[in-house]
C-alpha cells in the first residue's frame, strides 16, 4: 500500500508494462509449443519454422495416440506411478508423523533423523546400488518399483510437513475422543486425519508432480518401452519415428499434453502449493 | 494425563512401515554404493574386491574431472542469474496488486512443469532447423544464417541450457523471496520510508539484510540442484561435443549404466554424494539456527 501511494503515476505504469513483458516471456515458450502442437503434419515439419499455424489440426495427437504402445498406455503408466507413489507416501508418513508427534517412542529424535536420511544424500547417487536391487527383487521395469524409487525421495519432506501438522492438532480434541473410550486408531481416523488435511493435501501434490515429472530414475529403472512414462518416451521419440528424424508436431502434442495436469493442479491448489515449498524447502 | 496410557509399542507399530521402508529403500542401498565402490562390479562377471583402485581410478580418469569441472562451471554461471534475478522478480511482485499476483503466478507455472519437458520444448526451440529461436534471429537480422546452439559448441550450448533453465526455475526462488519480504513487519519498511529513506535505500538497507537467511538457504538449495543437474544436459546435448557438457551425474549414469561399470559408477556417486554433502551441512545448520 505504502509503495502505492509513494509511486508517482510514471513508475506505476513502468512497473505495469514491466509486468506484462515478464508474463508474455514466460509464457511465450509454451504458447508456441501448443500452438505448434496443432500444426498440420506437413506444417509442422517445415523448415524454417512458422510462427502461428496457418490452419488447426489434430494430425500430431493423432500419431501420438498411436505412437508404440499408444499415448494411453504412456499415460496410464505415468498417472499409475504417481497414484501409487503418493499412496504408498501417504500410508508410511501418516501413521509415522502421528508416532512421532504423539506416542511416548524411546529415541524418537534418532529416528526421526534416520527418517529424514534421504535428505542428506541426493537420490541421483543412490542410483547405481538401488538399479541392482531393483533388478534382483524383479523390481525393474514395474510400475510399483519406480513408485518406490518416488517415494524414497519424496519421504522425507512429508513426513517434515505431515509431523508439524500433527503435532500443531490441540491436544484437547483427542483427549476428548480418548475419555469417549476411543482406540488409538479411532483417533487418528476421526480427529487427526481430518484436521490435518491441508497437510495431507500438500505432501500429495508433491508426491504427485514429483512422480509425474521424474525422469532420470525411470530412465535408469524401466528398460523396456512398453513401461516407459511420458517424458521417457517423448524424449525416446525424437529418435525413433516413422519419419526418420524428429517429429516435432507430436513431440509438441506430447509436451503439451505432459504439461496440462501439472499447470491445473498448480492453478487449482497454489495455496497448498506455495505454502508447502515455504515449510518444506527453506525451513 | 491420560495420554501415557499410550504405549510406545503402539507407537511403535505406527512408525515401524516407514522406518523399515527407509531402511530398506535408502539405507541399505547407501551401504550397498559404499560396498560396490571396493569392488570390480558388472552384471556379466561376479563382483572382485579391489579396494580403493575405484577411487584411485577417478582421480586419474580425464573425463571425471571434465564432467566435475563443466558442472561447476555451469553450477557458477546459473547460480547468480538465478538469485539476482528472481530476487529483483520478488521485489517487483511483493505487493498484492492484481498485476503483481497474476505475474508471479505466470513466472512460477514452468517451475511445476518437468525438467525433463521443459529441456524436450527447449531443444526443440532452439533447434537449428525447426527452431523459432534462429526463426525470430534471422527476421530480425541478429544473424545471418541459422546457429548451431546445442551439441556442436560447449560454451554455447552451455548458455542455451542456462537461458532454457532459468526460464524453468527462476519462479522457485522468487516465490521464497516474496514470502521472506512480506514476512517484514510494516511498521519497520514505513518507518524508513518516514525516515525519508529512497526505495532503493530501503532495499539495500532493510530489506535485503532482513531477507539475508532466506537468499543464503535459496542459493544453497539452487547449487545443490545444479550440482546434481541431468535431464537438461541429457536431453539438450546428450553430453555432446566429444562429453564436454555431460555433467558429473551424466558421467555417474554413464558408467552405471549403458556401460555397466557399476563399480566405478558406485565409487563417483561416493564423491559425488560427499561433495553435495559439504553444501547440504550448510543448509541443515543454517535451517536449525533459525528454529532456535
Amino acid at each position: 500500500m505504502s509503495a502505492v501511494r509513494t509511486g508517482t503515476g510514471r513508475s506505476r505504469y513502468l512497473v505495469g508494462a514491466i509486468c506484462i513483458i515478464i508474463c508474455t516471456v514466460m509464457l511465450l515458450p509454451l504458447l508456441m509449443s501448443v500452438l505448434a502442437s496443432l500444426k498440420p503434419t506437413v506444417e509442422a515439419a517445415a523448415s524454417p519454422p512458422t510462427y502461428l499455424p496457418h490452419r488447426f489440426s489434430f494430425d500430431s495427437y493423432e500419431r501420438l495416440w498411436t505412437y508404440q504402445q499408444g499415448l494411453p498406455a504412456y499415460l496410464a503408466n505415468s498417472f499409475g506411478t504417481a497414484l501409487l507413489a503418493i499412496g504408498l507416501t501417504l500410508l508410511l508418513t501418516v501413521p509415522a508423523a502421528y508416532a512421532l508427534a504423539r506416542f511416548p517412542i524411546p529415541g524418537k529424535e534418532v529416528i526421526f533423523v534416520v527418517l529424514l536420511l534421504a535428505l542428506i544424500i541426493p537420490y541421483q547417487a543412490l542410483l547405481t546400488p538401488m538399479f541392482l536391487m531393483f533388478a534382483k527383487m524383479g523390481l525393474t521395469n514395474s510400475l510399483l518399483g519406480l513408485a518406490i524409487l518416488h517415494t524414497a525421495i519424496q519421504l522425507p519432506f512429508s513426513l517434515y510437513i505431515l509431523r508439524n501438522s500433527f503435532n500443531a492438532v490441540p491436544p484437547e480434541l483427542e483427549e476428548a475422543a480418548i475419555v469417549d473410550g476411543a482406540t488409538s486408531f479411532q483417533a487418528l481416523r476421526w480427529i487427526f486425519i481430518p484436521s490435518t488435511v491441508p497437510a495431507i493435501v500438500t505432501v500429495a501434490l508433491f508426491s504427485f508432480i514429483m512422480s509425474w515429472n521424474e525422469f532420470l530414475g525411470a530412465l535408469v529403472l524401466m528398460s523396456r518401452s512398453s513401461k516407459f512414462t511420458l517424458p521417457l518416451i517423448l524424449a525416446t521419440s525424437r529418435t525413433e519415428t516413422s519419419l526418420g528424424g524428429t517429429d516435432w508436431g507430436m513431440l509438441q502434442a506430447g509436451i503439451t499434453i505432459s504439461i496440462i495436469p501439472c499447470v491445473l493442479v498448480y492453478l487449482l491448489l497454489q495455496r497448498y502449493y506455495v505454502s508447502g515449498l515455504m515449510s518444506g524447502a527453506v525451513k | 494425563m491420560r495420554r501415557n496410557r499410550r504405549s510406545a509399542v503402539v507407537g511403535f507399530a505406527y512408525l515401524a512401515p516407514a522406518l523399515v521402508f527407509v531402511l530398506v529403500f535408502t539405507a541399505y542401498p547407501l551401504g550397498q554404493m559404499a560396498w560396490m565402490s571396493l569392488h570390480n562390479w558388472s552384471l556379466i562377471t561376479p563382483p572382485r574386491f579391489v579396494g580403493l583402485d575405484n577411487y584411485e581410478r577417478a582421480f586419474k580418469d580425464t573425463q571425471f574431472w571434465v564432467s566435475f569441472r563443466f558442472t561447476l562451471w555451469y553450477t557458477a554461471l546459473i547460480t547468480p542469474v538465478l538469485i539476482i534475478g528472481g530476487y529483483l522478480l520478488a521485489l517487483l511482485t511483493s505487493q498484492n496488486s492484481l498485476l503483481r499476483k497474476v505475474t508471479r503466478t505466470v513466472v512460477f507455472i514452468p517451475v511445476v512443469i518437468g525438467l525433463g519437458v521443459s529441456s524436450l520444448l527447449w531443444y526443440w526451440l532452439f533447434s537449428t532447423d525447426f527452431g523459432l529461436v534462429n526463426r525470430v534471429l534471422l527476421d530480425l537480422g541478429w544473424i545471418s544464417k541459422p546457429v548451431l546452439w546445442l551439441g556442436v559448441d560447449a560454451d554455447v550450448s552451455n548458455a542455451a541450457i542456462i537461458a532454457s533453465v532459468v526460464w524453468k526455475v527462476i519462479g522457485f526462488g522468487m516465490i521464497l523471496f516474496v514470502g521472506a519480504i512480506q514476512a517484514i513487519p510494516t511498521d519497520i519498511t514505513e518507518a524508513a520510508q518516514v525516515d525519508g529513506a529512497s526505495y532503493r535505500q530501503r532495499v539495500t538497507r532493510v530489506i535485503l539484510p532482513l531477507t539475508m537467511r532466506t537468499v543464503l538457504l535459496v542459493t544453497l538449495v539452487s547449487v545443490i540442484g545444479s550440482l546434481l543437474a541431468f535431464d537438461q544436459f541429457y536431453i539438450m546435448t546428450a553430453g555432446q561435443p566429444q562429453n564436454e557438457t555431460a555433467t558429473s551425474v551424466f558421467y555417474v549414469y554413464l558408467n552405471s549404466f549403458p556401460y555397466l561399470k557399476l563399480g566405478y559408477g558406485a565409487a563417483l556417486s561416493m564423491i559425488l554424494a560427499a561433495f553435495i554433502l559439504v553444501f547440504t551441512v550448510f543448509q541443515l545448520l543454517l535451517t536449525r539456527r533459525s528454529h532456535a
